[in-house]
Parts: C-alpha cells; structure tokens; sequence
C-alpha cells in the first residue's frame, strides 16, 4: 500500500518551503513512502483513552520580573545577516508582482 | 609531550593543580594531536588554536597568582557544533549555516568558560543532528578511530572519534535519540545523556525541543562525570531547565568503583532490547558485562517494557513533526544562507530556494515526514498516535523502576558499520537508535559504557543504562563497577588499547 504518491510529496515541499528538483522529489517520493508505512504501526497500539504526552516533564508557566536586561545591539543582531539596511534586516519582496 | 594527551581530564587536573604540567603544555599537546590525525580522523569542524592558548596561558597566570580554580581548570574540552559560541562558527553541520558566527553563548557553553576549561574547537556532526553515522554533515563524514573505513556513529561523531583518537579528553554532545550514547558505543568511550532538564538547552540549535538533551563524553567514567558536574544545572533562560539540585554524579563514579561498588544494586535488562537483530559479538560482550556487574554483587533480574517496540516509529514521527517546526527557523532573512535574492525574486521564492540548496538529504526528508504528520487529516493517525505510545513508554519505564533501580541493555544493536552502507537507507540507519529513544521519549538519564570488543570484528560494543530521572548518579555507579571490571581485562579503559592513527 503507498501511504503518499508523488503529487503529495510535491504539495508538501511546497507547504515546508523547499524548492526541489524533479529528480530530488522523485527520490524522496518513494523514501517517504517506506518510512511513513513503516512508523504508520503506531496506529496499531495506543487505544483511545490513553492520553497523549507532548513533553517529558509537566510544563510550567515560567515567569520573570518585567525588567529590561541583556539584549543584543542592533549591530550584533545584524552581524550575520545576509542583508542589512537602516539598522533593519533587508529581506526580498513580499507581495507577489500582481498584489 | 606528546603523552599528555593520552591521559584522563582528572589526571591532567591533578597534574595541572600540582603544577607539574601548565594548561599552555596541555592544550599545545592536543593543538599537535590534532593537527597530525584530524586530516584522516576529521572530528573538527573548527579549531580555535590561538583562542585555545590564550585561554590556556590565561589558567596559568592566575593559577600562579594563587587564584582558586575549579577542579577543571584548564584541561582541554571540544564542543559539538550544535551549541552556540561566540568567536567561533556554529554550524550544525549545515551549509545553511556555513560561517554563522553567533552573537551569544550557549548556556552550557558560559558554564565551560566559567570553569575555565578549555575550548579547542567545534565538532563534526549531522546536519543538524539528524542522523546516527555524522554521514549526514555537510562538510564531510568522520572516521572512526578504530577503524577510519567505519562510521563514529551519530549525530556526534566528531565528539567520540575526537574522543578516542585522543585530540580531546573531554567533549560535549547532545542526545534526542542517542546522539550521545551510540557515537559513545562504536568508539570505545563513554557518554552520558543526563535527564531532560537536566542541563540547560540556551543555546543549543533546537531539533526536537521535546527531546534535545546535552550531555558530557569523556575517555573513563570519572572525567565523564566531572563534566557533568560543571554543564548541569538550573537555567532561568530555559523553561524547560530543572530546579533541583544535580545529582552527586562524581561521588557517584568514585563509589561505583570500589569492588563492593554495585552490591545490592537491582539491575533490569530490558528483554525486548536485544536477541533477533543483535550482532553476536555484541550480544556476548553484553552478557559478559551483566555477569560482571553480578559478581560485583548486584542483583539481575529480566524484565518486559513491551511499549519499547513502537519506540522507533513513534520517534521518526515525533523527532520530524518538532523539526519540521524548529527548522522553520531557518528562511534566509535574518542569518545564515540566502540564494538568488536578485532583487525581483520574492521573499517566499527565495527562501523556497535557499531551503532548498541549504538543507541536506535527511534534514528535507524529516522536515517532509513532520510536515505530513502534522498536516490535517493525518494528524491524529501519525503524530496524535505516537504521542500516546509516548505515555505507553513513560508508563513501562515508571513501572519497571518500581522493580530495579536501573535497566539495561546494549547501546546499539551492532558495532561501528562502513561509512557509505546505511547512507541512502533511511530505515537502516534509523535502526542505529533502537535501544536508545525510549530515554529520550520518556526523559530519564541513561548512558553508555564501554563493555569490550566484539569477537568477529574487534570493534567497541556499548553497555547502555537508564535510570529514572534524576536519579543520574546510578548510571555513574554502574558505569564505574563496568570500568573496574574492564580494566582488570584490558589493563585501563577501553580507549587504551585503540590503534594508534599516527603509526596506521
């Protein structure tokens, strides 16, 4: 039984943002179709009223005093930036040419 | 001096508290190391010589000037090139990271520098710790020292082999599905993953928040546990950071190696962790390990943790669902790599292009399996499912410890495999971390200890143990009773008798 076909694959890259090439997406077709069928046994144990557990320890709220610390200069924020601008991260555009 | 790099962080500690060697000799010593075996061995992505020394003469100087220092002071540490460091590159074993220079230090990694060991560099890994074979790197596999035909075992690789072929006598890893502990087993050197919380995640470049744990890795059971003692501990910058005092893990590894140093000690071997599937030699150097620890009076029992079985599945669909999101991270805007930004290209195109050139095989392959588990409709099948066989482990592990104080079995289920036979077989690999993941879903500590060398190929077989959590001390004791005993058979720890790479 294939548990994704090609389509799906394609339509995922898209979702995760990952630009791959046809053969690269053909490749990984069939290898996610392995492992999802493989791990898909987990379907076969845990019954209804088990509860789901997202985290190892009970998570608390964790809280500090509302006071202005340590933070980075806007230099040192920017340092590693692929491009920089006015003290700002420069980015691309972001509305499609048609908007 | 080329000898100083053969022996333990607490003998360089002592000799270095005695003033029979400096911290500038010592680091010199594995600067030289390094620089004559890392070419075949590469466990470094990164070596920060002059940083190093500096350090180094700095330990020297206040030392001299009568300034109490800690008990580590001094000796030599690598770091895997997950945690943050500034002055130095932080890569993840990613090109979409090649050159990132962070602005802040890791947690962990402040703690290293208050204690004033020494940083010689940044290790190997997979991308982004994803993988058991550092095969995954973007710059190169590692080579095992034993045998540079075969994998250091992943994701840190550069910390083991860096480890046992004697560039470094302590280092630094991190653990979400054995990262720690299998690399540990297939180089003959010991790793612990403390429990989740246990130390501090600032700083460490998230994979699966739910189960990224750093650890400490050494050459014996001791140096082990003094660098656990200095990276443990609460955090106020990490929520998930536990506020309890550590556990005595050095008290603990001295204990365990007094000959009476496991008596009365109740010790489960997991039956679903072992026989079909297990290499020979490692089933036999685990069976010889148990019957030490019996004749070092502690009590065996076999028990069933039967939830053990849908631990990998249920891993390769919790580990990618927290990536696919983690990973998010990484769009090209504010650090790291960005492709083809040419000035007409959107923002969204071109981080669908840098994703694209900048991850590798198995990042895309596990952001693509979270993306699918996490996606509606097949939410409750894949990710809400293995979330509930999460509780079926936690409860196995909860009642099991009321029986024993630990459980153990082997670290992995065959030795160090040839570098390039798992590489393009997803499930194959993934196989690697059998025995390891169900501590990571359930959060407890567990390490592993060199227990000798497999018949058929005279390669390293790890002894795995798990203890509840914090509770980390018993993995020190029963480590230490394994280190005691091994020793009388290969006259020291296990990394003594590796080949020498220089001569090979």
């Amino acid at each position: 039984m294939s548990a994704i076909t090609p389509d799906e694959v394609a339509h995922l890259a898209r979702l995760a943002r990952l630009d791959l090439a046809d053969d690269e997406l053909a490749h990984l077709a069939g290898q996610l179709d392995v492992i999802l069928t493989a791990v898909a046994e987990v379907a076969d144990v845990a019954a209804a009223d088990v509860p789901p557990t997202s985290h190892p320890l009970p998570l608390v709220n964790v809280t500090r005093p509302d006071e202005v610390g340590d933070c980075l200069t806007p230099s040192e924020a920017l340092a590693m930036a692929p491009a920089a601008e006015d003290d700002r991260f420069r980015v691309p555009r972001i509305l499609d040419e048609e908007a | 001096m080329s000898d100083l790099t053969r022996r333990s962080a607490a003998e360089l500690a002592g000799a270095l508290a005695d003033g029979d060697v400096s911290a500038a000799e010592v680091t010199q010593a594995h600067l030289e190391r390094i620089a004559a075996v890392d070419d075949t061995v590469h466990a470094f992505l990164h070596v920060d010589g002059d940083g190093a020394l500096a350090t180094a003469r700095d330990v020297d100087a206040r030392r001299s000037a009568g300034e109490r220092l800690g008990p580590l002071a001094g000796v030599p540490v690598a770091v895997k090139d997950v945690l943050t460091t500034t002055g130095m590159p932080t890569t993840c074993g990613s090109r979409i990271l090649d050159g990132w220079v962070p602005p802040y230090d890791a947690t962990l990694v402040t703690r290293l520098k208050q204690a004033d060991l020494v940083l010689l560099g940044k290790t190997n890994m997979d991308e982004f710790a994803m993988g058991s074979s550092t095969e995954n790197s973007a710059f190169g596999p590692t080579r095992n020292p034993w045998d540079p035909t075969r994998i250091p075992g992943g994701s840190g690789g550069g910390s083991s082999a860096a480890l046992a072929a004697f560039e470094a006598p302590l280092a630094i890893g991190t653990d979400t599905g054995g990262s720690i502990r299998q690399p540990a087993a297939v180089t003959g050197t010991v790793g612990v993953k403390p429990t989740y919380g246990g130390v501090s995640r600032y700083g460490l470049v998230a994979f699966s928040s739910s189960l990224d744990q750093a650890g400490p890795a050494a050459r014996t059971v001791l140096d082990t546990a003094l660098l656990h003692q200095v990276i443990a501990g609460h955090d106020p910058r990490d929520s998930t950071s536990i506020d309890a005092a550590v556990p005595d893990v050095v008290a603990a590894a001295r204990a365990g190696a007094e000959p009476d140093g496991v008596r009365g000690l109740r010790i489960g071997v997991v039956r679903e962790l072992g026989g079909e599937g297990y290499q020979p030699g490692v089933q036999a150097r685990f069976a010889d390990a148990v019957a030490q620890l019996v004749e070092r009076g502690a009590d065996v029992v076999e028990l069933s943790c039967p939830s053990f079985t849908y631990a990998l599945p249920a891993y390769y669909l919790i580990a990618p669902s927290e990536c696919s999101s983690n990973l998010a991270r990484f769009d090209g805007m504010r650090y790291g790599l960005r492709v083809d930004d040419d000035g007409d290209l959107s923002a969204e195109q071109v981080m669908g292009r840098t994703r694209g050139s900048g991850f590798g095989a198995e990042v895309k392959r596990r952001i693509m399996i979270g993306t699918y588990a996490l996606s509606s409709g097949y939410y409750d099948a894949y990710y809400g499912q293995a979330q509930k066989v999460r509780t079926l482990i936690s409860r196995d592990v909860a009642l099991a410890f009321e029986h024993v104080d630990v459980l153990v079995s082997p670290t992995t289920p065959t030795t160090a495999f040839p570098l390039g036979e798992r590489v393009d077989d997803p499930l194959a690999m993934y196989k690697a971390d059998l025995c390891t993941i169900p501590a990571n879903l359930a959060g407890i500590a567990a390490g592993s200890f060199p227990c000798g060398l497999a018949d058929e190929d005279g390669l390293p077989v790890g002894f795995h143990v798990m203890a509840p959590a914090m509770a980390d001390d018993r993995l020190y004791r029963v480590g230490a009773a394994l280190e005691a005993a091994q020793s009388e058979k290969y006259g020291g720890p296990l990394s003594a008798i590796v080949p020498d790479l220089v001569r090979a």
